[in-house]
């Protein structure tokens, strides 16, 4: 029973206890001075007791307590009258006593006197508690309701004194429910059952006056909703919650989804947000004052329900204000962060919005590039843009929140494998990458700080791409083109984008480029040893100056040894080289001239001019050192090359940018008819000059097909390797596992996998299970 | 004692040599009838064998078959090999040959005639079909190293061994197999995968048919072409409906 409760009227109403009075459950006596009162108060009982008979009938006996309770009423109604001295008291409890024992200690007699204690109980309530609640309303109602439960405690307690030995013996015995126990429950069943709605609809009314700014009884509140936790029993919190809270997240719940549909379309996003965030704290800090501490929580998430989730979409969609505009200026996220993220689900329209925010935005990019209002390398400078943008937001303003980390990411990976105006991001992202690193790419004024966060960059968005195996060829091929032909590439810079590609990959990923780099910085170191071996074995002898590159097989993207026809100075130097070559290894070397250039001199009439070639534009132009005027065929005969690749050449000397060569006719294409003629008037302003030589279409295609080969081999291999360790597989499990482990490198497609475990079980690698083909078998 | 003992004895060996006597007998007669039988199947080899090769050879098979009036394309020819465990197309090794009439208890054309049917009944159990099937497969395999069958064998070879059985679906996928490019050959796993097929999805709704179950591409790819050649049958005769409808 609540002490706290009935404070104010204590002091005049609690019962004096007698120091002697018997078994008091106030007594704080030490127990060992008990004994002798004890004895003492019995004396002193009979001494006291002129006016009652023992052998008083339990009609009298009842009369008698029914007389003492309803002057205890009175008292308690009233303090300042009558009072109740000890000596009543003690009658009472002896009364109490004698009509239990009279008939001697075996005899059941307390029956009677049990009921009479429910029957004083319920008469209290149906005379004194009933009429004055009823007559109240309002907040008087809720004092009333307040002080009715406090006096009917003290009732309560002062009945338990007189009736204690009934307590003690007669409900022990038979297991009856103790006598505060039918108090409360009289109370509970009666009392609260009667007024509880309207004790209800009272405190719903001031908690909706105190949400209109109104002031009210905080204390007065809590005092009711102390009855409704308390009058269930100790650990019952099934009328609060029934009776009263159900009610209130009801009252609550239409409250706010009033509230949120009055506003939702007059209010910006934002200014929304700020009606919500301080509904919420309002709400939080009332209730805190007179709420059980268990419903602040399921009132915050009803709030949370009708303003927010029920809304979200409608909120966030704002056109003017809404989620699209908050991402574009970087402005209020935090806040939305913040609100949303303590909801459960609040976050998943966000991420779902968010995403589609990105992909529209990535979207409208590659957009700009199909019109042709943006270039490539534009595109990729915008996506490492919008990347930075916001990547920020997730790190900054959602807290590295790992929904909406994931939601922009996806978004990314969907307009990053898309392909951009027919070229495929991974190669747009090599040539990216080549643009940065090459001479001439339009970076050479970037210092090396700036150059690495650029890299940097690129390396990101290739995160977002599915097919990153045949980023790493067309990487190669363009790795290649630096490495051969352009004298200036840093190595360091090389190695810089390696690393970060290494750490993000592993080293099976860049283990062929950095072959390639390797390759290029040894035949620097090699070029030297031929140098002194020219000196030493063929003193004397001029010839050609040669460099050549030793390339590894492996490390390099594939390229077709041509039928080229060397000139026999050329062929020699070649020979020497090899006999160089071969006297220190015992690999074979294959020439590839396609890769080769060649410095030369051209001695025009005006001035001599120094040419950059490759080395078959410049076997063509040694041809006219011989004779003046050769035809088509002629050239095509001594080169020993296809007619395209003839044509490519020629058109490279006589039609593009420096005309070298004269042709017959004058036109701009080349047939096989024409005659050429070695061009004395040519001149040009510089002193040296490149003369490039296009490169073939297919290049493309040939990538293409070799990353194709390489999957093959790959799958291959991660299907090997797990099954080597599994040993028998379900089918459809082998291809999950297959996926997961090739995911890093490229997307595989489901049939190509399939293809791969069907060539296994054909070159039986694999098997499938005798008694299940849906599993397969490692075949050691 | 010692007559007893005498007696026991005496008791004792007339029993034990007439228990043994009937089973001599009777597997002496036994050993005798299997040896004559055995003399049977090698004659009936014997009629069919290549002097030179000493096997039976394409000719000596077909001569056989006229002699049990079954053609020689026919199913059943199939079985007999299965029964045999041949190993080369074409031919029967006295081995192969005394193996498979033994087990079906022939040693005249007329018994073998009247096994073959016999054989026919056994092959249709679904353990020694597969057994069956997969050996149907591994019979045509003619060459050294060789693992995979033309399609137009394969094509004939689907019709005598599931025709009986499995008539649409054989003839749908042997249509597929002719129109489509991707394959050339068909390998062992596509073969019983077909088999699996047959058993296993509904035909011809192939509502039922998952992708997911470990099926080879092959089957995959016919799926697919069915599944567009519905649809556009359908797409065809939906017009005509509505205008007759109208």
């Amino acid at each position: 029973m609540c002490i706290k409760g009935e404070k104010p009227f204590t002091a005049s109403l609690i019962p004096w206890i007698p120091s002697s009075f018997p078994h008091s459950p106030t007594s704080q006596k030490p127990q060992s001075s008990r004994k002798a009162r004890l004895t003492n108060s019995f004396m002193d009982c009979t001494m006291n007791l002129p006016l009652l008979k023992i052998t008083t009938s339990d009609e009298e006996g009842c009369a008698y307590l029914s007389e003492k309770i309803h002057k205890l009423t009175t008292i308690i109604e009233d303090p300042s009258g009558l009072s109740f001295s000890t000596a009543e008291c003690v009658d009472a409890y002896t009364l109490v006593f004698d009509l239990c024992t009279k008939r001697g200690p075996y005899e059941e007699v307390s029956q009677p006197v049990y009921d009479h204690y429910k029957k004083l109980l319920e008469e209290y309530i149906e005379l004194i508690v009933f009429p004055s609640l009823k007559k109240e309303d309002g907040v008087l109602f809720l004092r009333e309701f307040v002080m009715r439960r406090v006096n009917y405690n003290v009732m309560v307690r002062w009945l338990l004194r007189i009736f204690e030995y009934i307590d003690r013996h007669f409900v022990p015995r038979n297991k009856l429910p103790t006598l505060e126990e039918v108090a409360s429950t009289l109370f509970c069943d009666k009392v609260f059952d009667e007024f509880k709605c309207k004790a209800k609809d009272v405190v719903i009314t001031l908690i909706e006056q105190e949400r209109e700014g109104e002031q009210i009884d905080h204390g007065l509140i809590k005092q009711v909703l102390t009855i409704f936790l308390e009058v269930g029993g100790v650990n019952n919190m099934k009328p609060y919650e029934d009776d009263f809270e159900a009610h209130l997240l009801e009252n609550i719940t239409s409250y706010y989804s009033k509230k949120a549909s009055s506003h939702i379309y007059i209010d910006s996003c934002t200014k929304y947000m700020l009606m919500a965030e301080e509904c919420l704290k309002g709400e939080k800090s009332r209730a805190s004052h007179y709420l059980h501490s268990s419903s602040i929580d399921k009132l915050l998430e009803k709030i949370q329900h009708e303003l927010l989730l029920v809304n979200v979409n409608q909120l966030l969609e704002k056109k003017q204000s809404g989620l699209q505009v908050m991402l574009q200026d970087g402005k209020h996220l935090e806040r939305m962060f913040n609100i949303f993220s303590n909801i459960t689900e609040g976050l998943d329209t966000v991420a779902m919005l968010f995403e589609k925010h990105v992909t529209k935005v990535g979207m409208a990019l590659v957009k700009e590039v199909e019109n042709a209002t943006s270039d490539e390398q534009g595109f990729i400078r915008k996506v490492i843009k919008l990347n930075d943008k916001y990547t920020g937001y997730v790190k900054n303003c959602f807290m590295d929140n790992a929904l909406l980390a994931k939601a922009l990411k996806q978004a990314f990976e969907i307009f990053c494998n898309k392909s951009i105006a027919g070229i495929s991001m991974p190669e747009l992202l090599a040539t990216s990458c080549d643009n940065i690193l090459k001479k001439g790419g339009g970076y050479e004024k970037l210092g090396d700080g700036d150059m690495e966060e650029m890299l940097e960059k690129v390396v990101m968005l290739l995160t977002y791409v599915n097919q990153k195996d045949i980023f790493a060829e067309f990487y190669r091929k363009k790795l290649a083109s630096r490495l051969l032909f352009d004298g200036r590439a840093g190595d360091d810079r090389e190695m810089f984008i390696l690393s970060k590609l290494k750490q993000q990959w592993g080293s099976e990923f860049t283990f062929k480029m950095e072959g390639m780099v390797m390759d290029s910085r040894l035949a620097r170191e090699g070029q030297e040893n031929f140098e002194n071996y020219l000196v030493e074995n063929l003193p004397g002898k001029s010839q050609i100056s040669m460099k050549a590159t030793i390339l590894t097989r492996a490390f390099w993207p594939t390229y077709k040894p041509s039928d080229l026809h060397i000139p026999a100075e050329m062929r020699n130097s070649i020979e020497v080289f090899t006999k160089f070559y071969e006297s220190k290894n015992h690999r074979k070397l294959t020439w590839i001239f396609s890769l080769g250039t060649c410095k030369m001199v051209g001695r025009f009439r005006s001035k001599a001019i120094r040419l950059r070639v490759t080395t078959s534009q410049a076997i063509a132009l040694l041809l006219f050192n011989t004779s003046d005027r050769l035809s088509y065929q002629g050239i095509k005969s001594h080169l020993n090359l296809t007619d395209e690749d003839v044509t490519r050449l020629l058109h490279s000397l006589s039609c593009a940018k420096y005309k070298i060569l004269n042709k017959e006719p004058n036109t701009m294409t080349i047939s096989s008819t024409d005659i050429f003629e070695f061009n004395a008037m040519f001149t040009s302003r510089m002193r040296k000059i490149e003369i490039p030589l296009p490169l073939v279409e297919e290049e493309k295609k040939e990538v293409l097909e070799d990353v194709n080969k390489d999957r093959r081999y790959t799958i291959d291999a991660s299907l090997v390797r797990i099954m080597k360790s599994q040993k028998t597989l379900d089918y459809q499990q082998l291809v999950m596992e297959c996926e997961d482990l090739l995911n890093r490198r490229f997307k595989p497609d489901i049939k190509a996998i399939k293809e791969r475990i069907e060539t296994l079980i054909e070159l039986e690698f694999l098997a499938r299970d005798g008694d299940d083909p849906k599993t397969i078998v490692y075949v050691s | 004692m010692r007559r007893s003992s005498t007696r026991r004895s005496g008791q004792q060996n007339p029993t034990a040599s007439a228990n043994s006597t009937p089973v001599d007998l009777y597997r002496s007669a036994s050993s005798k009838a299997i040896i004559k039988e055995l003399e049977r199947i090698d004659h009936l080899f014997q009629s069919y064998v290549d002097k030179s090769s000493g096997m039976i050879d394409p000719e000596g098979i077909e001569q056989l078959c006229s002699d049990v009036e079954v053609d020689h394309t026919d199913v059943r020819i199939l079985m007999l090999a299965w029964k045999m465990k041949a190993e080369k197309q074409g031919y029967f090794t006295l081995e192969e040959w005394r193996r498979g009439l033994k087990a079906l208890r022939a040693d005249t054309i007329g018994k073998l005639k009247k096994a073959l049917s016999e054989l026919e009944k056994e092959v249709s159990k679904p353990p020694n079909f597969l057994d069956f099937y997969s050996y149907a497969f591994r019979y045509c395999l003619t060459e050294e190293k060789q693992k995979s069958i033309d399609i137009e064998s394969i094509c004939e070879l689907l019709v005598i061994v599931l025709g009986s059985q499995y008539m649409p679906q054989v003839n749908s996928f042997v249509a597929y197999l002719k129109t489509q490019n991707d394959y050339k050959v068909i390998n062992m796993d596509q073969w019983m995968g077909f088999l699996r097929f047959c058993q296993e999805a509904n035909f011809p709704s192939l509502d039922n048919y998952d992708p997911d179950e470990a099926w080879p591409l092959i089957l995959d790819n016919y799926v697919e072409w069915m599944r567009e050649k519905q649809s556009l049958h359908q797409r065809r005769t939906l017009p005509k409906l509505l205008w007759i409808s109208t």
